[in-house]
């Protein structure tokens, strides 16, 4: 009897590419492609690692392949920014056993600082796309990456997005195939990319183009299914099952192989059917080569570039209209009760310092009540923007605030920057321990691996100080007075680092303590207990304070908070 | 068949994601095609959760089209009324037994099981797979509670 068991995008392409024989994979953290590299540390034959950033996972991905063994990287898409340049590289190099290289895209930017389009990548980078629609068809196509990527000598990007890394359905689980090693062979002219040899590889490279171009003609994947001549649809990825849902009876070439081009595949298609329109999320990349061939064909309204599409946009889509549609908004997310974080954001609102942040749980520091972090850019983007903030409006009057996590990312550099420049400032890390944001994965700072084996543990305090810190403190983050060591390293017009400690955080630690009990007698009405913005604590319908008993973990941050004793903590 | 659309709504920390977990693998088991489709990372969060489950013979979409709803699982007033619009024109809306179940269950970590016993009284989902999905999915310490819950909103 068949194995079907109910998996994500990620798990099914996890699963295929153990079943491909893959002995190496790595990964940075983040959403939607965090739990690719959570798969597979279930398994001993892959070597699965947490890297310290995606160009770092990158390169030793590569090393992998390079050393013989198949082996893939995977992060979400502005992770693809980190590592652009080992791969703009690798591609002219080549591998040695198969690479692949997933991306996890995230259009409508569920959990993401913008919402790029990677397929554009395979065009700049030159290197095969391929792009599955679900989560099943994930598991199968992963292993034709492998086969690609050895067959043409070349890396292989595969995306996925949040809609299908976070589905899951039925999928049939198979045993693992060996592949044996690849040796290493000692070849200047492909490993090493000096001018005179990457010149040869890229000719090289633009003939592979030609070849693969032949080859997605002829791959089955992309497939065509004619019915209705009157309407063609073209489209890709999981546009595909929308199109299939809201016009069953239309007939669709549906792309695959995203990248080279199946030209052949394309010009058959126009033969056969009377009206081309392209279906596609993000930006119009298919759209804009079909109309290049010479094609005539209808693409979506430009406001269909922003968010994901859905059955219903599909209809819209068809029938040239713009996108009315927007989100509705939803509840805002928060820090979790009892989140180390609250007491740091509710003593910086009271500095009334520019908070430059950075990416990670505090970014919901942000909005309303709390209001305190006004800068998020990128990973590390922190402390190289405090950098400038206090050397232009003064070194009392910006901080940077940068999780542990992203810290080791690519904070450090920003640190050894702001010191070999002279910078005057604080940078404020907040340790959890964790890379919360993502559901709590180990870092160097935590001392982990990927495995959950013990490992040498990154000491923060050393490091600052080796960066060239003039001070470095460390404080309890449950302390109070955290705004005063704030206001006092500010004044001191140097570059202080401030580790604001947290043994476990909330997303690890579930153990709470009790919680306030609420003095209603006592209650002014202030709110001032509602403003340090935790789900435990609000406001009811009769502007009466509630406290919810099986949310709260007993941080007594609100308590803090409340002047007149109407919130008693229990010791 | 024609596929069936479940949706789930609510906020983080409510078990959403578990119940949908629940059924989408309880109608696998019967061999239908599942999809279940979500967005998590705010759901400890206290943001908004949504879950899409599909099931029938052969499903293409992830996620339920607007107005195409045949069940609304909803664990919170508001969101109710932000994915009220999803429902089917004459589409099951269960907010009225989460509201009773509000009342009837003491511990809110069982009133998504509850929901469950009230949905499975209008799929045709074997009680064995029910069984075998919520070994699945739950915690041996709390399957009997669990299991328990389940029958009480299944009565009747």
């Amino acid at each position: 009897m068949n194995n079907y068991k109910l998996l994500s995008g990620n798990e099914a392409l996890a699963q295929g590419a153990y079943e491909a024989g893959v002995k190496f994979a790595a990964s940075y953290p983040g959403t939607p492609a965090t739990d690719i590299l959570e798969y597979f540390t279930q398994f001993k034959e892959v070597d699965a690692q947490w890297a310290i950033n995606e160009k770092v996972a990158f390169e030793v991905a590569l090393g992998a392949s390079f050393a013989g063994v198949r082996s893939i990287y995977s992060s979400k898409h502005v992770g693809v920014n980190v590592c652009m340049d080992p791969l703009m590289t690798a591609t002219y190099s080549g591998i040695n056993a198969g690479f692949v290289i997933v991306t996890g895209d995230d259009p409508g930017m569920h959990s993401s600082q913008n919402e790029q389009d990677n397929r554009l990548i395979a065009k700049f980078a030159k290197i095969p796309l391929l792009e599955p629609s679900s989560p099943a068809e994930a598991k199968k196509l992963i292993k034709l990456a492998f086969e690609i990527s050895e067959r043409f000598d070349t890396p292989v990007l595969f995306r996925i997005t949040t809609r299908i890394a976070h589905t899951k359905e039925n999928v049939e689980v198979g045993t693992r195939v060996e592949v044996n090693d690849k040796p290493f062979e000692k070849n200047p002219a492909k490993y090493v990319m000096v001018p005179a040899n990457a010149y040869k590889k890229h000719i090289n490279l633009e003939e592979k183009l030609i070849k693969l171009q032949e080859f997605s003609n002829n791959l089955q994947e992309n497939s065509i299914e004619i019915k209705d001549k009157k309407l063609g649809i073209v489209c890709d990825s999981v546009s595909y099952l929308y199109v299939k849902e809201t016009y069953p009876d239309a007939s669709v070439l549906k792309l695959t192989m995203t990248f080279p081009f199946a030209d052949a595949k394309i010009k058959e298609f126009a033969s056969k059917v009377e009206n081309i329109v392209v279906v596609e999320e993000s930006e119009p990349f298919i759209e804009e080569h079909i109309l290049q061939m010479g094609i005539k064909c209808k693409g979506k309204h430009y406001t269909y570039r922003v968010g994901e599409l859905n059955p219903e946009s599909v209809r819209d889509i068809v029938e040239g209209k713009p996108k009315t549609n927007y989100p509705k908004p939803a509840r805002k997310p928060v820090l979790c009760p009892g989140c180390p974080h609250r007491a740091t954001f509710v003593a910086l609102r009271k500095t009334k310092v520019t908070v430059a942040g950075d990416i990670g749980c505090y970014t919901l520091g942000a909005t309303p009540p709390l209001s305190a972090l006004h800068t998020t850019v990128c990973m590390g983007s922190s402390v190289t923007i405090m950098g400038s903030l206090t050397g232009i409006l003064g070194s009392d009057k910006a901080v940077a605030v940068i999780g542990d996590s992203t810290f080791c990312h690519s904070g450090v550099e920003g640190l050894i920057n702001c010191a070999y420049n002279k910078v005057k400032g604080v940078i404020i890390i907040l340790d959890n321990g964790t890379t919360a944001m993502t559901g709590a994965q180990p870092n160097p700072a935590t001392g982990i691996t990927a495995k959950g084996e013990q490992t040498k543990k990154l000491d923060l305090e050393k490091l600052c100080m080796a960066c060239g810190a003039d001070i470095v403190e460390v404080i309890d983050s449950s302390c109070s007075s955290i705004e005063n060591k704030i206001k006092e390293l500010t004044a001191t017009n140097k570059l202080c680092v401030l580790i604001v400690r947290y043994s476990l955080c909330k997303m690890i630690d579930r153990t709470k303590k009790p919680a306030p009990k609420v003095i209603a007698d006592k209650c002014k009405k202030c709110y001032m207990c509602i403003t340090v913005d935790c789900p435990a604590i609000v406001k009811d319908e009769n502007g009466n304070i509630k406290l919810d008993n099986n949310l709260c973990a007993g941080c007594n941050v609100c308590a803090e908070q409340c002047k007149f004793g109407a919130l008693e903590t229990t010791k | 068949m024609e596929t069936i659309n479940i949706l789930f709504c609510g906020t983080g920390g409510q078990g959403i994601l578990t119940a949908a977990e629940v059924v989408a693998l309880a109608a696998m088991y019967d061999g239908y095609h599942v999809k279940k489709s979500e967005v998590h990372g705010m759901a400890q969060r206290g943001g908004s959760v949504e879950s899409h489950v599909r099931i029938g013979e052969k499903v293409f979409s992830p996620i339920i089209e607007a107005g195409q709803t045949d069940y609304l699982l909803s664990f919170e007033k508001g969101e109710h009324d932000r994915m009220a619009c999803m429902l089917k024109q004459n589409g099951t809306d269960l907010f009225n037994e989460f509201v009773k179940a509000g009342k009837l269950i003491s511990n809110p970590k069982f009133v998504n099981t509850y929901m469950l016993g009230v949905l499975a009284k209008h799929l045709s989902i074997s009680n064995e797979s029910w069984q075998k999905a919520m070994k699945e999915s739950i915690k041996p310490q709390y399957l009997d509670k669990n299991i328990e819950v389940f029958m009480l909103g299944n009565k009747k």
